[in-house]
């Protein structure tokens, strides 16, 4: 059994909102854990669009996604802010009151949280694997069907069929054909997004015959229950080819969908989480909701939206988090507290 | 301007307006056309604006870059004439364009 974490605020999605929801506690001295599926932190900035231009953040004529990511981490870098990444809340518990509110939340991780405050800042949600709209796969998920591989041992023996054509894809190619009884993977065309290299290995085990590389897509799956027996699938000339497999391993990317968030007893509103436009609060008292994931009158899903709203969310969670303190207003331009809390000005030396 | 004519799962056609210069995947969002997501809003992130283009305009389109041939093994059921709208830029040449949208987007 683990510790539980005790923190001030606990903040969902490590996303530029989430980045930027560090700072603005972190100068109210409320200190913030930050959870977030991806293995890496910047959310969709970092993931879908890392090295696209963004034109609308104030201040920046022209930032990258990951350049803002990385700036982001600079700036927060004095509040020291801990991050909990590949974990996706899965249980929100209330064991407080809305005066004093205080929550209990577990990670699929096993990692549990006793936080003062949570800030939602889940972005689109939480990115998970998408699943190929094949009929009828529903049916083999978790026995024939699986969107990632957690232990290897588990396919010792399996004839696996591997689909897709990027790292993930390729990578689980390459581990898994020493152990697997047969190989095979498949992609729409002979054209790999994959590491050279790993593309590389993959074309001379296919030219030694310790495996097979198939060109087409999977149109249908047949099998007994839950049990696979093979894929139907389909060549660019639309001729029908079948591969027997009792294992199937799709990698199609990731794709964003609200998740658990659903089932914390939050008020929703079409997949998003209605918040106040005072304190970005939600329908629980203590739970923030900013950035893309809340919706109010009036609404833009802009980043710089969601640095304001971690701005005033910070503001009211300092009330719970210190219900005896009074909160003065402050600049950091001005204020040598702000400054000495940055680590910055004459305060500092 | 060109005139763009979508054509749903369902074999019902829409004719929109396009600017020169905008892509088909943002004239098919402000025309609210049915079966275009564009979930990353054009940044060729998430292959959610799929399109088949019309056989007998697959040559005046042309063919996908390599980027977007990445991102099309993200989409479902990706055929020969498949594009993402969001990399197609409208100009004359357009004009009289026939896509299909497909059953859904991955």
């Amino acid at each position: 059994m683990n510790d539980v974490v005790k923190t001030d605020a606990l903040i969902i999605g490590a996303g530029p909102v989430g980045l930027f929801a560090v700072f603005e506690l972190g100068l109210l001295d409320i200190r913030a854990h930050l959870v977030d599926i991806l293995p890496k932190i910047g959310g969709q900035c970092a993931e879908l669009y890392p090295e696209k231009p963004i034109y609308d953040i104030p201040g920046f004529p022209m930032v990258t996604g990951q350049g803002l990511v990385d700036n982001l981490m600079k700036q927060i870098e004095p509040f020291s802010p801990e991050f909990h990444l590949s974990e996706m809340v899965d249980s929100v518990t209330t064991i407080g009151t809305p005066e004093a509110p205080l929550f209990r939340v577990k990670t699929d991780a096993g990692t549990e949280f006793e936080a003062k405050v949570i800030i939602i800042a889940a972005g689109g949600g939480s990115f998970q694997p998408k699943r190929p709209p094949i009929p009828g796969i529903d049916a083999y998920e978790g026995t024939s069907v699986f969107y990632a591989v957690r232990k290897m041992e588990q396919f010792r023996g399996r004839s696996i069929l591997i689909v897709g054509g990027g790292d993930s894809a390729l990578d689980w190619t390459l581990n898994l054909q020493p152990i697997a009884k047969r190989v095979t993977l498949m992609h729409r065309r002979d054209d790999f997004r994959a590491a050279p290299h790993s593309v590389e290995q993959m074309r001379s085990l296919v030219a030694s015959g310790a495996m097979d590389l198939k060109i087409g897509q999977v149109t249908g799956l047949e099998g007994e229950g839950s049990i696979l027996s093979a894929a139907i699938c389909r060549d660019a000339q639309d001729a029908e080819f079948r591969v027997e497999c009792d294992t199937m391993l799709p990698f199609f990317g990731l794709t964003m969908k609200l998740g658990p968030i659903a089932s914390w007893g939050l008020n929703l509103n079409e997949n998003l989480i209605p918040a106040d436009t005072e304190k970005f609060e939600t329908s629980t008292p203590g739970i923030f909701a900013i950035g893309d994931i809340n919706t109010y009158a009036g609404k833009l899903k802009l980043i710089l939206s969601g640095f304001h709203e971690a701005a005033l969310a910070a503001h009211r969670a300092h009330r719970y988090v210190y219900p005896d303190k009074r909160l003065t207003f402050q600049y950091t331009t001005s204020s040598s507290s702000l400054q000495k809390k940055l680590g910055v000005g004459a305060a500092s030396t | 301007m060109a005139q763009l004519t979508f054509i749903d799962f369902s074999g019902t056609a829409r004719e929109v307006q396009a600017e020169n210069g905008s892509t088909v995947m943002e004239a098919a969002i402000k025309n609210g056309i049915p079966g275009i997501e564009a979930e990353c809003g054009g940044a060729c992130a998430c292959a959610t604006c799929h399109v088949y283009v019309d056989d007998a305009w697959t040559d005046i389109v042309g063919k996908p870059t390599s980027m977007e041939e990445d991102m099309l093994d993200f989409a479902y059921d990706v055929r020969p004439v498949s594009r993402l709208s969001c990399q197609l830029r409208v100009s004359d040449t357009l004009d009289g364009l026939v896509l299909r949208t497909p059953e859904r987007q991955a």
